[in-house]
């Protein structure tokens, strides 16, 4: 079971790749889609283009959703985002075999903890793909970001399945990694966007630099910025739940519940950050570019928390990787 | 009325400090301020590595001190930050709270006077009944949507309901953020009133300590506690056990002791790591655990003696080093003391030796194949120099003077198996007793800083995901005195930016108790007009 795993991450991050490049001849080749359709989209929110509130019909005509809009538009776009789908379904698949391999689940260790949380990034990722199907062009930037981080967790922090450790066993350990994770991939999708947004911005401003030219394709800024914001606004109580419920097991472990070990203060960081991210949003002096790099701060804070502290400092109470 | 200048600076300054600016810029510096607290070496965490870092860079280690680099979190700078962070969040939330009470009493706003410029609109729209019937049941209807709704009847014989929704988004925000003053109190409690003392307790029948700090290794008292009066209670740990995966992973640890609370009355008692044991004012925590090899030493004189000597864990697979002392060793029989025929082993133990134990280190933390390596030494411990030495190894200025002196090579033992001196004195490995490190502590703050946490995640997620919004309805007299329908336009304003809004306020409309008889075309500045 083990060994299905392992080779099934290769074919999920083979996947990944099939799907990023399939994205990116979409990019070249693809329809173009109009400004117009994209702003209109992201502005009606995922109802249909056109619908208002003004509207009123005797009939409450919903406007029927259409599960399957990310599939239209170009069979190049169908081909890729259908692979980002199957990627995703063999993820799913190598974390379970991983989760019954080692008789838990998998959040024992960095590699699994990794492997769970780009899980949790690409279903955050195929949500919004359903919801909102002209940001079908972010796929690009997501199975690219996921395969990078997948290969690089494969090389660099594989650990073979095994018990977990004592220190570990505990369900506060659960409760705190899996709450990590899943903030964790939510950050993570809104960093890709917040990046999305800086391009995109800039193309709207009429940047003709590298990478500027890419925005053409994504969707309009403000669009972005308010789905950034909308990933951070879901991600930011879970973190702050999961530094909270680490602050528990702490308490029952080491006897404090907070000890200022560099993990702990990464997370801080981090939190503290992405707590100036949303006062940022909410005044209206700061200009929206700036907002969006704070976002962008604070990913760089929850990376250096999940890779970096276990590099550097291998002082940390937190090394178990 | 003009103000006398000093109060208007102060006025200014204070306006300026509870400013959203200037809460983000505190918030900013706050993160930054807390980076040098990972990378350099911290006090708190581990003394032991500002100490190497001294010796590393011993010309820049004093002024980074001076600096506070290596106890960031104490340090004035941060303190200032923090403490501007929180002057400001109280000043901020203090008008913010008697606001949004008072706006919690206030009825809801009355309708704008033209609704059609609204982001969210509905015209043409009817209702059974006179204006004031028809207003009366979507107040009920709205009511019943938990909607905070009013009534205003107006001298023209128009009726307007205002209604308002997502209260709660603000009475989040107000909770999250008193939510962090009462963390901030929580740790200043912890940091004045409670303490702490760390130690080495081996188990057996030497296994016994009561809670005075002389007892302890190691200790730190809040500035409030002096360390007397600590709560009387004794502790014997009986037995400790480890059990292991194959690959050498710790599974499950117990230790199994007993406690009395200066009455001499033991009950049982066991604890283990994320499981402590939790008595009448302080707490025991489990932190690590190792070997401490029993060594018999015979002397000259034909006098044993028995020292149990804890090693320090050095991998993660139970290879231990450590030393044993006989300080007493040679005293002969008329009392008579030779400082230099003092003893000591350097040792190093593996609880499954390897193949080549000289090579490598222990295979596995449990004791398959125990195997201990000594190295005696002989001379003057250094033991009466009063300068503060290590347990876990030797005086190594009194080697370098040759006071104390290597004897022999080292030996490999079993257990059971003993090594003879070139004095004919003889040392037995008699096996191996296991040792924890425990922490006791006691934080009053920790539960005030639970009840911060649990109100902050409380308050962050209506805070985050609560939207407020408002609606207003007119309905003002039909035309024709025929019919017995009102009719009735409708507004409304998302004041928190959320694109949903338009969807909800057409099923709120198509919901309530209106019949719309023209739909007029859609008015294309709504879609895209909410933020
Ligand atoms: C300890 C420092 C602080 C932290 C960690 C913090 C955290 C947060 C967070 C996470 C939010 C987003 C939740 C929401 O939108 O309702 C927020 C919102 C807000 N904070 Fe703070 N805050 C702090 C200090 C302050 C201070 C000093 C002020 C006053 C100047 C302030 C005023 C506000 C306001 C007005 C909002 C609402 C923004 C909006 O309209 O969405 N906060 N804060």
């Amino acid at each position: 079971m083990a060994a299905l795993s392992d080779a099934l991450l290769t074919v999920t991050v083979l996947l990944y790749l099939a799907a990023m490049i399939a994205h990116a001849a979409e990019y070249s080749f693809g329809r173009r889609p109009t400004r117009q359709a994209a702003l209109a989209g992201v502005a009606a929110g995922g109802g249909a283009v056109g619908e208002t509130a003004t509207s009123a019909s005797p009939e409450p005509a919903r406007p029927a959703r259409d599960w399957w809009a990310w599939a239209r538009g170009g069979p190049l776009g169908a081909i890729a985002a259908s692979l980002v789908f199957l990627a995703a379904t063999v993820h799913l698949v190598t974390m379970v075999t991983r989760g019954i391999a080692a008789e838990r689940i998998p959040l024992g260790n960095m590699y699994e903890y990794a492997l769970t949380g780009t899980f949790i990034a690409v279903a955050a990722w195929l949500v919004v793909l359903v919801s909102r199907p002209t940001l079908r062009h972010l796929g690009l930037y997501v199975a690219m970001v996921i395969a990078i981080v997948l290969g690089l967790v494969r090389l660099v922090a594989y650990t073979p399945v095994g018990p977990l450790s004592a220190p570990l066993d505990s369900y506060w350990f659960f409760i705190h990694v899996g709450s990590a994770v899943v903030a964790f991939g939510a950050f993570l999708t809104g960093f890709v966007t917040a990046a999305m947004y800086l391009v995109r911005a800039g193309h709207e401003e009429g940047k003709s630099r590298f990478p500027y030219p890419l925005g053409a394709r994504v969707p309009a800024a403000e669009g972005l910025e308010r789905l950034t914001f909308k990933l951070h606004a879901f991600a930011f109580p879970i973190w702050t739940f999961a530094i909270i419920s680490g602050a528990i097991w702490a308490e029952a472990s080491w006897g404090r519940y907070w000890g200022w070990d560099p993990k702990e203060v990464w997370a801080f960081i981090a939190w503290v950050i992405y707590a100036a991210y949303l006062h940022a949003r909410a005044t209206p002096s700061v200009r929206r570019r700036i907002v969006i790099w704070l976002a962008i701060a604070g990913f760089a804070a929850m990376l250096m928390n999940l890779i970096g502290v276990n590099l550097f400092f291998s002082n940390s109470l937190h090394s178990y990787a | 009325m003009t103000v006398p200048r000093p109060v208007a600076w102060l006025r200014n300054t204070w306006r300026q400090l509870t400013s959203m600016r200037t809460a983000l810029v505190l918030l900013f510096l706050l993160a930054l301020a807390s980076v040098p607290g990972s990378a350099l070496p911290q006090r708190s965490v581990s003394v032991e590595s500002v100490a190497r870092f001294y010796e590393r860079y011993p010309d820049l280690a004093p002024t980074l001190d001076r600096l506070g680099a290596f106890n960031v979190f104490g340090s004035p700078w941060f303190s200032a930050i923090y403490l501007l962070l929180f002057t400001s969040l109280v000043g901020c939330i203090v008008p913010r709270i008697r606001d949004h009470v008072q706006a919690l009493r206030r009825a809801p706003v009355p309708a704008p006077r033209r609704l059609s410029r609204l982001p969210a609109h509905a015209a043409g729209l009817t209702a059974a009944g006179s204006p004031a019937e028809a207003a009366d049941r979507l107040h009920r209807a709205l009511r019943a949507r938990r909607w905070r709704s009013i009534v205003r009847r107006h001298e023209d014989g128009t009726v307007t309901v205002s209604a308002e929704k997502g209260y709660l988004k603000e009475t989040g925000n107000l909770l999250m953020h008193a939510a962090m003053v009462v963390i901030l109190v929580g740790v200043a409690l912890g940091a004045a009133y409670g303490w702490h003392g760390n130690r080495l307790v081996v188990a057996g029948e030497d296994g016994q300590f009561c809670n005075t700090l002389s007892q302890y290794d190691e200790f730190g008292l809040g500035n409030r506690v002096d360390g007397t009066g600590l709560p009387p209670f004794c502790l014997q740990l009986d037995e400790f056990h480890a059990e292991y995966s194959e690959r050498g992973e710790p599974l499950a640890f117990l230790a199994q002791a007993r406690v009395h609370h200066g009455d001499g009355q033991w009950r049982p008692v066991e604890f283990t790591v994320n499981s402590p044991l939790r008595l009448d004012g302080a707490n025991v925590y489990l932190l690590g655990s190792g070997y401490a090899p029993v060594l018999r030493y015979t002397d000259r004189y034909g006098q044993t003696q028995t020292v149990v000597a804890p090693f320090l864990p050095v991998d993660s697979l139970g290879t231990s080093e450590g030393v044993a002392v006989f300080p007493d060793a040679n005293v002969s029989p008329d009392g008579e003391r030779d400082p230099s025929l003092q003893v000591a082993f350097e040792g190093r133990y593996q609880p499954t030796a390897s193949a080549a134990p000289m090579l490598f280190g222990s295979q596995h933390p449990a004791e398959q194949d125990p195997l201990l390596m000594l190295l005696a030494y002989r001379g003057n411990l250094g033991m009466d120099s009063g300068e503060p030495r290590s347990v876990w190894s030797l005086d190594a200025n009194q080697i370098a003077r040759g006071e104390l002196v290597q004897v022999g090579e080292p030996e490999f033992l079993a257990p059971g198996e003993t090594m003879t001196l070139d004095d004919g004195t003889t040392v037995e490995f008699l096996g191996t007793q296991r040792w924890i490190t425990v922490s006791v502590r006691y934080d009053p703050g920790q539960p005030v800083a639970a009840v911060g946490a649990f109100l902050l995640v409380a308050g962050v997620v209506p805070a985050l995901l609560g939207r407020r919004r408002r609606v207003w309805f007119r309905v003002t007299p039909a035309e024709s005195s025929t019919t017995d329908r009102s009719i009735v336009e409708a507004g409304g304003l998302p004041r928190s930016g959320h694109p949903g809004f338009a969807e909800e306020f057409r099923q709120l409309v198509a919901d309530l108790p209106l019949t719309i008889v023209d739909a007029p075309a859609p008015d294309p500045a709504v879609a895209g007009r909410s933020t």
